[in-house]
Formats: structure tokens, C-alpha cells, sequence
């Protein structure tokens, strides 16, 4: 499957590390619900050094296919990943 | 409840495909977006100018701080030296204090610092991002010609669109980030105009005023002991005026 880490690039990865990235997915979700902030980071860096380290990065100067999971920047505020999940989520509204 | 980067896919998803639905010529929305990009990274750069200047007068106001760390040093030797204790006490109270704001001082330039080499550095990945998505775009707008119907573009398209949006987001975080920083670094110019820092070397001018009044007042003292030495020289015992 194609990921993509947001601001950094797109990486093809086995499909087997689908599993590894929820559990991840779950702290960062659970350390949202608490409001704690480095753990949400840390959860979400787990992510990006599963993906850095089984992953192929993609060229980023060529045509690539959409992602199949798009991973937020591990800087994320509490207030970027509550519009994640609430609001508009966090891509500003494309022009066009 | 979504996980977070199943949120983060499906919302991405659904906005480069709205994008990318609604439009009646990509080629022109691309173009659009691109012009975009270029203009938000154009004032992170703007932003990132100022803040440089601004941290450049940071420096400025430390390093006249310093100065004064060095004169009021001076001044209370000199009060010691004239034999006053409690103004030497007051010059190296109000040394003391500079001393700690300047501490502060130097804490936050280097936070700017940091700060101002990360934004540099992510403003450039930006830029390079950018003028790939210029290339791409280009690719794009030349396979839907090529198509000459309204046939839904393919992957590629997807893949662009969704670059677009996060490199739309870099930018923007990017954006506000410099923003923040040109807030803080403002913030601590307007605290050093208003006097906040500056108040308490500028009284090192009344500390100089007393050290003066102290060496004229030993020139006097010594003056006069010197006069009354003549008088009482020149004249044993006090003169009778009438007998």
C-alpha cells in the first residue's frame, strides 16, 4: 500500500504493517482523548519510523497515485488533530 | 471512533476528489493552485525577512545592554572608591537586574534562532516541492489534452491533487509559524521601547550624577578646609574690630 507522511513525501510499504500503524493510530487517539500532547507526538513518530523504516520512498518529482493512508506531521497540536477528527480536518479548503 | 490517519486519508481523499470533480479544466485549477502556493511561500519568505530584522535589533538591545552591565561595574567602583557604600550598592543592584534581563534576553534570541534555521530550512523543502508540482502539473494538463474529453483523469491526477493539498498545508503551518514568531519577536522589540528594559540602564545616569556630586563635594570640603587652614595661618586669634 502507498502512505503518505505529510510534508515529508509518499512510501510504498507491505500491507502487512497495516496492523502496527492502527495500534499506533490508537494511542495517538486515546492520548488525544487525554489531552496529552507529547504523547500524541510520540505515537504519531511511531508511525513515521514504521513507515521510514519498512517503506520504499516514492520520487517526489514524478506522477504518483493517491495514498491509501495519509499519516499528519508529527508536530501535530491538540488543536490541529480535534479539527482532524471533528472539523474540516486539517487540508485547507484547495482553491479551484 | 476514526483513527486519526484514517480521518486524515479519508478527508484529504475527499477534498483532492471534489477538487478535482468540480473543475472543468484541471489544467486551469492546477495552474491556479500552483500561482497559490507561490504567493503563500512568498510571504513565508516575506515573514521569515522580518524576523530576521527583528532578532537582528534583539541583538542590538543586548548587546547595549551589556554595555551597561560594564559602566555600572565601573560606577560602583568609582562610589566605592569616593566612599559611598550605598550608592556603589545601588549601582551593582541595578547591574544585578540588567544581568537577569539579560539572561531572559538571550534565552529567547536563541529560541528565534532555532526557530528561524527550522522555518529556513523547511521553507526551501517547500520551494523545491513547489517547483515539482509546477513540472507535474504541466505533465498532467498535457495528458488531458491529449485525452480531448471530459474522461475522468486517472491516478496521476489523485496523486498530484493530494500532493498539492499537503504541500498547501506545509506551506500554510509554515506561514503561521513565521507568523508567531514575527508576534513574539515584535512583542519583546515593543517591551525594550516601551522602557521595560530600558528604564533600568537609563537611571545609570542619576548614579553618575551622585558620583559627581560626591567628587564636588570632596573638591569642596577640600576647598574649604583648605581656606579655613589660610585663616586660621594668617590670624592667631580672632581680630577685635572695635577696642
Amino acid at each position: 500500500m502507498i502512505v503518505r507522511l505529510m510534508h515529508e513525501g509518499q512510501y510504498e510499504v507491505p500491507d502487512s504493517l497495516r496492523d502496527e500503524l492502527n495500534d499506533a493510530d490508537e494511542r495517538a487517539l486515546m492520548a488525544l482523548v487525554e489531552g496529552n500532547v507529547e504523547a500524541l507526538n510520540a505515537s504519531i513518530e511511531e508511525m513515521w519510523e514504521l513507515v521510514r523504516a519498512n517503506g520504499d520512498p516514492l520520487p517526489a518529482n514524478e506522477l504518483t497515485p493517491g495514498s491509501d493512508v495519509i499519516v499528519p506531521p508529527s508536530d501535530l497540536t491538540l488543536e490541529e488533530a480535534e479539527e482532524l477528527l471533528t472539523g474540516e480536518g486539517l487540508i485547507p479548503d484547495l482553491p479551484g | 471512533m476514526a483513527g486519526l490517519i484514517s480521518r486524515a486519508s479519508a478527508i484529504t481523499k475527499a477534498k483532492v476528489s471534489k477538487l478535482l470533480d468540480r473543475a472543468e479544466d484541471p489544467g486551469e485549477t492546477l495552474d491556479y493552485s500552483y500561482e497559490k502556493q507561490l504567493e503563500l511561500l512568498q510571504n513565508v519568505k516575506r515573514g521569515l525577512a522580518d524576523v530576521v530584522t527583528a532578532k537582528k535589533r534583539l541583538q542590538l538591545q543586548q548587546a547595549q545592554l551589556e554595555q551597561s552591565v560594564v559602566k555600572l561595574d565601573g560606577q560602583a567602583h568609582q562610589a566605592v572608591a569616593a566612599g559611598s557604600d550605598d550608592l556603589a550598592r545601588t549601582a551593582l543592584e541595578r547591574k544585578s537586574a540588567i544581568q537577569q534581563q539579560l539572561q531572559g534576553l538571550d534565552a529567547q534570541v536563541q529560541q528565534l534562532q532555532a526557530q528561524q534555521d527550522k522555518l529556513v530550512a523547511s521553507q526551501e523543502q517547500l520551494q523545491a516541492k513547489v517547483e515539482a508540482f509546477r513540472s507535474q502539473k504541466e505533465v498532467i494538463k498535457a495528458q488531458y489534452s491529449a485525452a480531448e474529453a471530459q474522461v475522468k483523469i486517472g491516478e496521476a491526477a489523485t496523486g498530484i491533487g493530494e500532493q498539492m493539498a499537503d504541500t498547501g498545508l506545509a506551506i500554510q503551518r509554515a506561514k503561521d509559524k513565521t507568523e508567531q514568531m514575527q508576534a513574539r519577536a515584535g512583542a519583546m522589540d515593543e517591551l525594550i521601547d516601551s522602557g521595560a528594559l530600558e528604564d533600568v540602564t537609563a537611571t545609570g545616569d542619576d548614579i553618575d550624577r551622585q558620583l559627581a556630586a560626591l567628587s564636588s563635594k570632596t573638591q569642596v570640603d577640600d576647598e574649604l578646609a583648605q581656606i579655613k587652614g589660610e585663616l586660621g595661618k594668617g590670624d592667631d586669634k580672632p581680630k577685635e574690630l572695635s577696642s
